[in-house]
């Protein structure tokens, strides 16, 4: 579904990803993990077509398409979903509409019909239950006096309404309560299906308690140090990444 | 960065094109002879010129003010044709079969209703070209009401005695510079009287269109609302493409009497010029209202986003007890564009209660301000004011300011002012853009959640035209 092929990436001329290279298949979910700064969120904003970073070398060939040679928009619109660690507030401009104009987006590329406000109305209803959201925040403008938990969750309502072949979870579960985690990751689970896959960036193992990953990477100065399995997730947790720089010196 | 923000490219004006027609215009420059000229083609009582030569001999002795945040050279006044009609094949038009069709044709193509069976359902139209009125629909309909809806000019000869009474009353001729020249030079414009306890059955509105090259408009409005009368009015402008700066200087009175309610909306979108800054129009414009009667309503919205320079502050005199003021703005700036806007509230009456809603949009290298004064008289008890002032900066070459002036006299009122500038930002963009969402949607999807309380003031048509407008003037204007 998604080969990343030796990836390279710049923020102002300074090189943040040098020449990551994965390969995510449907039905999988990947947890990419990190310290602070080694490039875990470029790599997803990357991905998604953020105009600040350029790609400087490789590809990433997404359901047989280069996405670098989309628009940011284009590739949502083609089923890959970013969601924000720090979600965007878009004042005035209430959830609703803006949830119904993305669906309505990745319908028309889809071929599907668009929903008219009364059919969205029904349709957004089976999906704020999802995530255990409030009606009321469909009126409200995005994201607009959210608290960050309310944010996030409203990042994976986004995600259920999008209904993506590709999501990327960036760092979702910071600012979340035990029960608003609980929630989210089970929202998460229920999202999971044979032709779907996830890439969930995230600090802690504590969301991984909630979603179990297939593969687990780690990100080091712009580049993967190693992969493994749900354990080594765990053992990153117990015993932090000092271990784990040790070996790669050696 | 790959997108730059301050990347700007042209914007179609697509009101720019000049109507070929034969019109009659008076030489350039300003005396008192053509001041009587114009007064003699309108056949004007000689009160009314000598009310015209009165303002004219006080502006020689005023100054144009230099305290608005706008930069320019100044007009050279002897330099304006004060006088262009278009020639009519009689003296008056019976019937819109007389009109020349080019007429017609330029309004069609602005997209004017001026057939009545071919209008939007409801809402009758003045169309002023260049200094006079064209013509005015639904007048019969509305004069079974009692309302009347007609040109200045019209007005003058058919109803002096409410000209008379009224003119002058809200913006006197020596109020400002802009207004003693309009009231010396004034050729055309709308008057609308609503009588006691009628509310207008229909919207009405005016039409203004600059088409000389040489020539400045100066229009004159006059509304005047009984007690318990309403009227909603609505007045839109455009003006061809040249490479000169024109001067429109236009002067309206409002006024309510006893629960009166007049609504009074803009949509401004005279030629701004080109991208380089050259050409478009100055708009020095009084606009004032007066809630004369006791709770009284003047609510004012605007939605300015044409002219070279905008400098206008819609404002209220609250007279009357518990009478109610209200501004809501948007004002949007592009490319070299700058608007010195806001309004006045002025607290007279006991309980009186005023509203500012501002929102500022700079693009390009534009200047936008806003400036604005609440003043509680002593006697005003019990006022309240609550002001808004939002700015959005789109790129960084922009600026946005705010210049709030408070005066309270009286320790009973209640002031509440809030202000925030934003940024339109590759961020915000990039959020909408990864749900699907191109970058020109989501340009206009963002600036009209940000005028979203202003918007909904507008009547229907006029919030849809209001949108379109704004996606068109910032297109390309952000990536």
């Amino acid at each position: 579904m998604l080969t990343i092929r030796n990836l390279s990436a710049t923020v102002q001329d300074t090189p943040v990803l040098k020449g990551i290279s994965l390969e995510v298949k449907a039905g999988e979910v990947h947890a990419i993990m990190g310290p602070n700064g080694s490039g875990k969120s470029t790599l997803g904003k990357v991905l998604a077509g953020h105009p600040s970073y350029e790609v400087t070398e490789g590809e990433a060939i997404f359901q047989g398409k280069n996405l670098f040679d989309m628009e940011a928009d284009e590739r949502a619109r083609q089923g890959l979903f970013l969601g924000f660690q720090y979600p965007i507030e878009v004042p005035g401009v209430s959830n609703s509409q803006f949830l119904r104009m993305a669906y309505n987006k990745r319908a028309e590329a889809l071929g599907q019909d668009e929903l008219d406000p009364l059919e969205f109305q029904d349709f957004i209803h089976t999906k704020t239950s999802l995530v255990g959201m409030n009606e009321s925040f469909l009126d409200r403008s995005v994201n607009e006096g959210f608290s960050g938990g309310e944010k996030k969750r409203n990042e994976i309502l986004q995600m259920a309404v999008l209904n993506p072949v590709l999501a990327i979870l960036d760092e979702t579960d910071s600012g979340l309560d035990i029960d608003a985690l609980r929630i989210v990751g089970s929202a998460i689970t229920q999202l999971r299906r044979s032709d779907n896959a996830t890439i969930l960036i995230t600090h802690y193992q504590r969301l991984l308690d909630h979603v179990t990953p297939d593969f687990v990477h780690v990100l080091q100065g712009g580049r993967i140090i190693k992969s493994g399995g749900p354990e080594l997730a765990v053992r990153l947790e117990k015993e932090g990444y000092d271990w784990l720089l040790e070996e790669i010196n050696l | 960065m790959t997108q730059d923000l301050s990347t700007l490219t042209s914007q179609t004006y697509k009101y720019g094109f000049v109507t070929d027609i034969e019109s009659e215009s008076v030489a350039a420059g300003l005396s008192e002879d053509v001041i009587r000229l114009i007064s003699a083609k309108k056949k004007e009582p000689e009160w009314l010129l000598t009310w015209r030569l009165k303002a004219y001999r006080h502006w020689l002795t005023m100054t144009e003010p230099k305290w608005a945040h706008v930069h320019y050279t100044k007009p050279n006044y002897n330099e304006i044709v004060y006088y262009s009609a278009p020639k009519p094949k009689q003296a008056k038009y019976a019937s819109m079969d007389e009109v020349d069709p080019e007429l017609l044709r330029t309004f069609e193509k602005l997209g004017v209703p001026i057939h009545e069976q071919a209008t939007l359902a409801g809402v009758a139209v003045d169309i002023v070209f260049d200094s006079v009125s064209v013509t005015t629909t639904y007048k019969d309909r509305l004069a079974k009401e009692g309302i009347i809806f007609c040109s200045f000019s019209e007005a003058v000869q058919e109803h002096p005695e409410l000209i008379k009474k009224y003119l002058g009353t809200v913006v006197p001729p020596s109020d400002n510079f802009f207004a003693a020249l309009n009231s010396a030079v004034f050729t055309d414009g709308s008057f609308v009287f609503i009588p006691k306890g009628v509310k207008c059955p229909m919207d009405l509105s005016t039409y203004f269109r600059i088409n000389n090259k040489e020539s400045g408009q100066f229009e004159r409005t006059l509304i005047v609302a009984e007690e318990e009368a309403s009227v909603s009015y609505l007045e839109g402008c455009t003006a061809p493409q040249f490479d000169t700066n024109q001067l429109h200087a236009a002067v309206v009175e409002l006024v309510a009497l006893d629960r009166a309610d007049i609504k009074y909306s803009t949509v401004q979108n005279w030629y701004s010029g080109n991208e380089q800054g050259v050409g478009g129009i100055f708009n020095f414009v009084t606009k004032r209202g007066l809630c004369k009667g006791v709770k009284s309503k003047i609510s004012w919205t605007q939605v300015e986003t044409g002219s070279a320079i905008t400098w206008k502050y819609p404002s209220c005199i609250l007279l009357g007890d518990e009478s109610v003021g209200e501004f809501y703005s948007v004002a949007l700036t592009n490319h070299f564009q700058q608007a010195d806007t806001g309004t006045k509230m002025i607290h007279l009456g006991q309980n009186t209660k005023s509203t500012i809603i501002s929102k500022g949009i700079a693009a390009g290298k534009s200047s936008n301000a806003y400036r604005g004064l609440v003043r509680v008289s002593p006697k005003a008890k019990g006022a309240r004011n609550f002001s808004q002032c939002d700015s959005m900066l789109i790129g960084s070459l922009c600026s946005a300011s705010t210049f709030p002036y408070l005066e309270i006299k009286n320790t009973s009122a209640k002031v509440e002012h809030e202000a925030t500038t934003s940024k339109i930002g590759e961020d915000q963009i990039f959020y909408l853009q990864q749900r699907g969402i191109n970058p020109e949607e989501a340009i206009s999807m963002i600036i009209n959640g940000f005028c979203k309380e202003v918007f909904r003031e507008l009547p229907m048509e006029f919030a849809v035209e209001a949108t379109k407008l704004l996606s068109l003037k910032l297109e390309n204007s952000v990536g």
